[in-house]
C-alpha cells in the first residue's frame, strides 16, 4: 500500500533530507568530474580487457625480441 | 582536574537539524582551513587540474571539519560549561554524542581516502594523521593534561597549508615547513590573548589554560615570547621560493604590529586590563586573524607575481632576497 499521507516527521526533516540530498548530488558530481580529469590527464590507458594481450606481458619473450 | 564528564546524554534531547551537522563540522575552522590549505596548493610548483585542486580542497577541509566533530564529541561535557561553546550541538542536546562520533569517523575515513585517490598518498597520510593528532593527541590527551596544550595542538591546525603543497608537488620542503610553522608559532599568542578575555570560561571547565595553571602575568610574557619567535619564521619565508619583495615588505610591518601588540599586552597589568575591559587584549587577538589571513595572501600574490615578468626580473635584482 503506498504511503499517502503526509506525516509530521516528513515536514520536520525535509530541510535535513533535501541539505543530505544536496550533499551527495555533489559529491557524485565530484567524483564524476574527478574521474574525467584522471582519465584526461592520464597517458594512454591500457589494460588486458578481457583477453590476453602480449605487449602488456613482461614476461613474453616473443614480444621483448621484436 | 581531568574528570569532569558527569551527564552526558546518550541520545539527543531535540530535533537535529542540517545545521546542526554542519555546525559539528566547526565551519569557521574550516574556512581556516581551506583558505592556508588553498594558500599551500597555489603557492607550490606545479600544478593540479582545477578539479583535482577542487577536491583536494574539499577533502583537506572535510578532515578538519571531522576532527572537529570528533573533538566535539569528546569535549561535550567541557563545552556544556563554557559560555563560548554551550549552544554547541551536543550541549543544546540538538545531536548524541555517538552520533558526532559515528559522524567524526565516517568522514575522516572518507576525506583520507578521497584525498588519497585525487591527489596522492603523502598528502592523504598527513591528513590522517592531522586528524589523529588533534583529535586523540590534542582533544583526549594534552587539552586537559598541559597548559601548553595550545603550543602542541596547534600542530594540527598548521597542517593544511604543508597538505595543499605536498597534494601538488608529491614531497615536503622548507617552503612547506615554514608555511607550517608560521601557523605554529601564532596559535599560541592568537589563543592566550583569547583567553585573557575569556578567563571564567575555562577555569569554569577546568581546562588548564597557562591563565588559570600559571597566572595572568606568565601569560603576558608567554604571548610576548611566542610573537618574538614567529617572526624569524614569518621573515624566513620572504627568503625562499614562496617569498618576494611584495611578501618581505608586509611581513616585515605585520610583524612589527604584532610585536608592538605583544609589547603592549605585556606592560600593561590586570587593573589596567580590567579598567578597559581588556582593549588590547581584544585588539591584538583581532589583529592576529588578519595577520594571518594577510600573510598568506601576500604568499598566493607573488605565486600570482611569478607570471608578470617585469617583476620577476626587478625581485631578482634585489640585493636583499638574495642574502640567502
Amino acid at each position: 500500500m503506498p504511503i499517502t499521507r503526509e506525516h509530521e516527521l516528513h515536514q520536520r526533516r525535509s530541510g535535513r533530507n533535501v541539505g543530505l540530498a544536496l550533499v551527495l548530488v555533489g559529491f557524485i558530481a565530484l567524483v564524476f568530474g574527478l574521474t574525467i580529469a584522471k582519465v584526461q590527464g592520464g597517458s594512454t590507458l591500457q589494460a588486458y580487457d578481457h583477453s590476453y594481450r602480449p605487449s602488456l606481458d613482461p614476461d613474453n619473450v616473443r614480444y621483448q625480441q621484436r | 582536574m581531568t574528570d569532569i564528564r558527569t551527564d552526558i546524554p546518550f541520545a539527543a534531547e531535540g530535533e537535529a537539524s542540517f545545521g546542526d551537522y554542519i555546525a559539528l563540522l566547526k565551519p569557521r575552522v574550516m574556512s581556516l582551513v581551506v583558505f592556508t590549505a588553498l594558500a599551500g596548493l597555489l603557492v607550490a610548483p606545479g600544478s593540479l587540474h582545477p578539479v583535482e585542486a577542487l577536491a583536494a580542497i574539499i577533502f583537506i577541509a572535510l578532515g578538519a571539519g571531522a576532527s572537529g566533530a570528533l573533538n566535539m564529541w569528546w569535549d561535550a561535557d567541557i563545552d556544556r560549561v563554557m559560555k563560548r561553546t554551550a549552544k554547541r550541538p551536543i550541549p543544546a542536546g540538538k545531536v548524541a554524542p555517538q552520533e558526532a562520533m559515528a559522524l567524526g569517523l565516517a568522514l575522516s575515513g572518507m576525506a583520507v581516502i578521497m584525498l588519497w585517490l585525487s591527489t596522492n598518498a603523502l598528502a592523504a597520510g598527513l591528513l590522517a594523521f592531522t586528524i589523529f593528532f588533534y583529535a586523540v593527541i590534542y582533544s583526549m590527551w594534552l587539552k586537559r593534561a598541559t597548559p601548553q596544550n595550545i603550543v602542541i595542538g596547534g600542530a594540527a591546525g598548521a597542517f593544511p597549508p604543508m597538505i595543499g603543497w605536498v597534494a601538488v608537488t608529491g614531497s615536503i620542503s622548507v617552503e612547506a615547513c615554514l608555511m607550517f610553522l608560521l601557523i605554529f608559532m601564532w596559535t599560541p599568542p592568537h589563543f592566550w590573548a583569547l583567553a585573557l578575555f575569556m578567563k571564567s570560561d575555562y577555569h569554569k571547565a577546568r581546562v588548564p589554560m597557562l591563565t588559570v595553571t600559571h597566572g595572568r602575568r606568565a601569560t603576558r610574557a608567554h604571548i610576548l615570547v611566542y610573537t618574538l619567535a614567529l617572526v624569524p619564521v614569518a621573515l624566513a619565508a620572504a627568503f625562499t621560493s614562496i617569498g618576494g619583495p611584495v611578501y618581505l615588505a608586509l611581513a616585515l610591518v605585520l610583524n612589527a604590529m604584532f610585536v608592538q601588540g605583544a609589547w603592549a599586552i605585556w606592560r600593561r597589568d590586570e587593573a589596567q586590563a580590567e579598567a578597559d575591559s581588556y582593549a588590547t587584549e581584544k585588539r591584538v587577538f583581532r589583529f592576529s586573524l588578519s595577520y594571518l589571513f594577510l600573510l598568506f595572501t601576500a604568499l598566493m600574490a607573488e605565486a600570482a607575481l611569478a607570471y608578470w615578468p617585469a617583476y620577476t626580473s626587478f625581485a631578482a635584482h634585489l640585493p636583499v632576497l638574495e642574502l640567502f
